[in-house]
């Protein structure tokens, strides 16, 4: 891979980033400006002096284009506005609260999925069609068809309750309380990675340059690490980008169900209270979380396939 | 030289053509036979057949409303005794009837939602790919745009600003499920437009519209049904989720998801009100995922060793 091809692909791959996250802002800020309802409509009616002065300082008094372009220049410098539910609080504030925590359980749990799943595929796939290879992928199987939100408690009912060996919930920067909902969160990526892996360890296996090298005497576990593994994992780094985005809304259970303060459980409270700042604050940020991801990822499948040129792309 | 010079000669071959017996063997004949050898899709099969039939009609043939509330018997586990042999929950509802209506709403998601994907997804990917060129390129920059969006997230949004009523939630998980499907069609589309018998359509005079329509879309099923019967348990998926956040189906109703959410809640004093419901749900998904899976091997090409 030609390293000016590489930068070339990279600069137009990321100039590409622009129109997504502006479609990603535009949608989200109209729907939730066409909403019937305003944030405070709910609870008790205000006296008209206060919600005058009220619509003013949220600038909701503004026709609606301008309030758009507002927003659009709030959020280039970075500011996501105040929460209309925590009212002492900016959505920048609680983003800076909630996704350290959610980052961590995230980052643990693709590298738990990764590092598991790469492993039981190559497994099933040397032992291809034994009972231990149908054995593996059914409880892959499994692992994709229960959702977490079943999963979870089902583990706290049978490890914290029963059994006592960890606590049910709780954040405290502590690996006890980290164990349940980072495996939560990974199993069914695990599972997915698993059957990607077999998959694809299966098809290289069978290609030329495998037997070739077989036949001239190298020992199987060379093999596999010096020239399968690299191709075989290709469609796994490609799957990481959707990885990403389904361990950030399974965060949202798991957040819920092991009662951490994470940016999960703002997002659905902020949800349940229509509180439009937050939510729309939640949704940019995890859009721009999936992209740049999305973005390294492509640029990590690029630099490990050979046959991708991308400079001859166009 | 005529055919029916050739017809008339005691030629082997075509006698054998015209014996009734010699059948071709069709794309969809050679599939049925593959999928009906697969054990662990026919099985499944079977289940969602009894699912389906279960959730449909155990509701009516039970002696309990899903509303009533059997104050002798509050969150009393699963017994013959009392009747209710799924036990019940805090306020004493009938956990069985309740797991069973659950799954009606469940299913009726999963079918109505990914009819909605299959409407949008198939025109618009037999559009694009049919039409190709600026058309097509436009309409998949589109569809890429709307791929990066977190798309839960997006199905959460308009469920806070349109409410959570039941037909919302079809569309909404409907309306940003559709682009694989639109993907998948459009790639099809491509392959197939360039095929002799649409050029010989093409060269009747047949209008864009009747081509898409009467030779493009009949092509298309094989992709689509199996491309449908992934669909629906993921749908299905989407839709406890959000009924699990309490940001989908509302009380009285109830779906699976929802009811998971309930016996969550108690599950320490009585775990029969989430194992039933979580069981069902699990069982529903896993035999979908295998249809679907037997479906692909069965009808896709590339597989085809």
């Amino acid at each position: 891979m030609n390293q000016e091809g590489i930068l070339r692909h990279a600069a137009t791959r990321f100039l590409g980033l622009i129109p997504t996250l502006l479609v990603l802002i535009t949608i989200a800020f109209f729907l939730i400006r066409v909403a019937p309802g305003g944030p405070f409509d709910s609870e008790k009616v205000l006296p008209p002096e206060i919600r005058t002065n009220l619509d003013a300082k949220y600038h909701l008094d503004e026709p609606l284009l301008q309030q758009y372009f507002r927003y659009l220049g709030q959020i280039i410098s970075g500011d996501f506005g105040p929460s209309f539910q925590y009212r002492d609080w900016t959505v920048n504030e609680l983003i800076g609260r909630g996704f350290p925590v959610s980052a961590t359980i995230g980052g643990l749990a693709m590298l738990l999925a990764f590092v598991v799943g790469t492993l039981i595929g190559i497994a099933a796939a040397l032992k291809q069609n034994t009972m231990m290879d149908y054995g593996v992928m059914g409880v892959a199987m499994l692992g994709i068809s229960i959702p977490t939100f079943v999963v979870a408690p089902l583990l706290i009912l049978g490890i914290a309750v029963y059994a006592g060996w960890l606590p049910a919930g709780g954040w405290d920067w502590s690996w006890q309380r980290m164990v349940l909902p980072v495996v939560t969160l990974a199993l069914p990526v695990i599972a997915y990675i698993a059957r990607l892996m077999r998959g694809s360890m299966i098809e290289v296996l069978h290609s030329n340059y495998i037997r070739t090298a077989r036949a001239k005497g190298l020992p199987a576990h060379l093999v596999i690490r010096r020239h399968a593994l690299k191709p075989a994992l290709l469609p796994v780094i490609s799957y990481m980008g959707p990885a990403t985005a389904a361990l950030i809304t399974g965060s949202v259970v798991i957040e819920r169900i092991y009662s951490i303060p994470g940016l999960g459980s703002y997002f659905v409270q902020g949800a349940l209270n229509r509180d439009y700042t937050l939510v729309m604050g939640v949704v940019i940020f995890y859009g721009v979380v999936i992209t740049v991801l999305n973005f390294i990822v492509d640029l990590l499948y690029a630099w490990l396939n050979p046959r991708i040129r991308y400079d001859e792309m166009q | 030289m005529s055919d029916e010079a050739t017809l008339s000669v005691d030629d082997p071959f075509a006698a054998a053509m015209a014996a009734e017996d010699v059948r071709g063997r069709s794309l969809w004949s050679d599939a049925w036979h593959r999928l009906r050898k697969n054990r662990a899709a026919v099985l499944s099969g079977i289940i969602m057949a009894v699912m389906v039939l279960l959730v449909i009609f155990g509701p009516m043939v039970l002696p309990w409303e899903a509303d009533f509330t059997d104050w002798d018997n509050t969150a009393s586990p699963p017994s013959l005794a009392t009747g209710h042999w799924f036990g019940t929950d805090a306020v004493g509802r009938d956990i069985l009837v309740r797991t069973l209506e659950g799954g009606r709403i469940s299913l009726l998601v999963g079918l109505v939602a990914t009819l909605v994907s299959l409407v949008i997804g198939v025109t618009y990917g037999a559009v694009a790919g049919y039409y190709g060129g600026m058309t097509d390129r436009v309409m998949m920059r589109v569809v890429d745009i709307i791929y990066a969006l977190p798309f839960m997230f997006f199905v959460i949004l308009l469920m806070v600003v349109f409410g959570r009523h039941i037909v919302l939630i079809f569309v909404a998980i409907g309306a940003v499920n559709w682009l694989d499907m639109a993907r998948i069609v459009r790639g099809q589309t491509l392959s197939l437009k360039n095929m002799e018998f649409v050029e010989a359509a093409r060269a009747c005079g047949v209008d864009h519209h009747a081509i898409i329509r009467r030779h493009i879309i009949p092509n298309l099923l094989g992709v689509v049904i199996v491309y449908v019967t992934l669909t629906i348990p993921q749908v299905i998926l989407v839709e406890s989720f959000l009924s699990f956040l309490g940001l989908g189906v509302q009380e009285p109703m109830s779906s699976w998801g929802a009811l998971v959410n309930d016996g969550a809640q108690d599950m320490e004093t009585s775990p029969w009100t989430l194992i039933f419901p979580a069981a069902f749900l699990t069982v529903t998904l896993y035999c979908f995922n295998y249809i679907g899976d037997g479906m692909r091997d069965a009808l896709d090409p590339k597989d085809r060793v």
